[in-house]
């Protein structure tokens, strides 16, 4: 089996993630831009940020013959410092032409407020100036279904904004059509406690169909496991899904949404 | 003379298929766990008088949907457990989510 981890936050993870993740089949990590665990306090510790994503994380990653990308923004969760993101958004552009960056993620609303949405429209409109793919966080618990909503609209009343090039991930039962109806792709996160299992992930799978989706693990600092990709993988089979099946949803749907960034590659897709 | 019996149409429900068969092995221990988890918990926040808490009178409100015998139960209850309003946040509390929706305090 083959598969792609499209949301892993590798930062967090030890090297026997790296070396379990490869083992079970992982041959590319995608790496979104998220929040520490705690606020930065300036640009500095942004930059820091970004460089850990372009240059020390795909070696520590490539120790392991594993490709890895990554995306870039400020964290909803710390957009309530407007001045603060400003420059931060400003420093972005010096890091989009490294090699392994895809695009500009994982932005999105964290509680719904005013400020995350000036801030996430001006992410949006950063990606768009510069013909990036978009990564879009939807907000926890109580609040997904009302971010997504705010999350969707804005998008889509956004003329520059190509649905077929951003997805929107943490997607759940009450918000995975509304996705999916409005064109953009889908991305269901399997966590232990929160978003969704393993049987839940298939559920919409067969509710919803393949299409258009991907399944990430999100592992980070929490309470998350790197390896739910292929673990989910065990349940479409028990429940009779091909190996094709399997193949589409966690190898082949990713390799489509990423390879529309011209650096994205997994080479042949066969396991190193 | 013997007593003629109408006939009538039953319903039957549809077959159970080989991969829901497969559903059912592998799902229900681990779902009954869980069940009685729910059973435990709402136990317990009684015993310690908590039950009045908005978060666990949202779970009883939202377990009523589990047996309504109405199909999407999990949207419905993620739905139940929602913010339901529209507009965004003029600002943020500064915490983090709770997994239920409680209506603001009139000020």
């Amino acid at each position: 089996m083959r598969y792609i981890e499209p949301h892993g936050h590798m930062v967090s993870r030890t090297t026997d993630d790296y070396q379990a993740m490869v083992t079970a089949g992982c041959v590319a990590v995608c790496e979104p831009a998220f929040w520490a665990g705690f606020d930065r306090g300036s640009v500095s510790g942004f930059r820091d940020y970004y460089r850990q994503l372009t240059e020390y994380e795909p070696a520590r990653a490539a120790k392991f013959l594993l490709p890895h990308f990554s995306w870039l923004c400020l964290n909803p969760k710390e957009a309530e410092d407007l001045a603060l993101a400003r420059d931060v958004l400003a420093l972005i552009p010096e890091f989009l032409d490294r090699p392994n960056v895809l695009g500009i993620g994982e932005i999105g609303l964290n509680r719904n407020t005013r400020n995350e949405l000036k801030v996430l429209e001006d992410h949006v409109a950063l990606a768009v100036r510069h013909d990036q793919l978009i990564l879009v966080h939807t907000p926890h618990l109580e609040d997904k279904l009302k971010g997504t909503h705010l999350i969707l609209d804005l998008l889509s009343a956004h003329r520059g904004v190509n649905p077929d090039r951003v997805i929107i991930d943490h997607v759940e039962e009450h918000t995975i059509r509304r996705v999916l109806d409005r064109g953009f792709w889908a991305g269901i996160t399997l966590y232990p406690d929160s978003k969704s299992s393993p049987p839940r992930a298939v559920d919409m799978l067969e509710i919803c169909g393949r299409e258009r989706i991907w399944l990430n693990s999100a592992c980070d600092w929490g309470v998350s496991d790197p390896l739910a990709v292929p673990k989910t993988a065990l349940e479409m089979r028990r429940r009779g899904h091909s190996a094709d099946f399997v193949d589409a949803v966690l190898y082949r749907n990713p390799v489509r949404f990423l390879s529309q960034c011209p650096k994205f590659s997994v080479g042949d897709g066969k396991l190193n | 003379m013997p007593k003629t019996r109408s006939v009538r149409s039953v319903k039957r429900p549809p077959a159970t298929t080989p991969a829901g068969r497969v559903v059912v092995d592998h799902g229900f221990i681990p779902v009954r766990a869980k069940l009685i988890e729910v059973a435990a918990f709402f136990d317990r926040v009684e015993r310690h008088a908590a039950a009045d808490d908005f978060r666990c009178a949202a779970l009883r409100a939202a377990a009523v949907l589990l047996v309504d015998g109405k199909p999407e139960r999990a949207r419905r209850i993620l739905e139940k457990l929602s913010d339901p309003t529209t507009q965004p946040e003029e600002k943020s509390s500064g915490k983090a989510a709770l997994g239920a929706w409680q209506k603001p305090a009139k000020k």
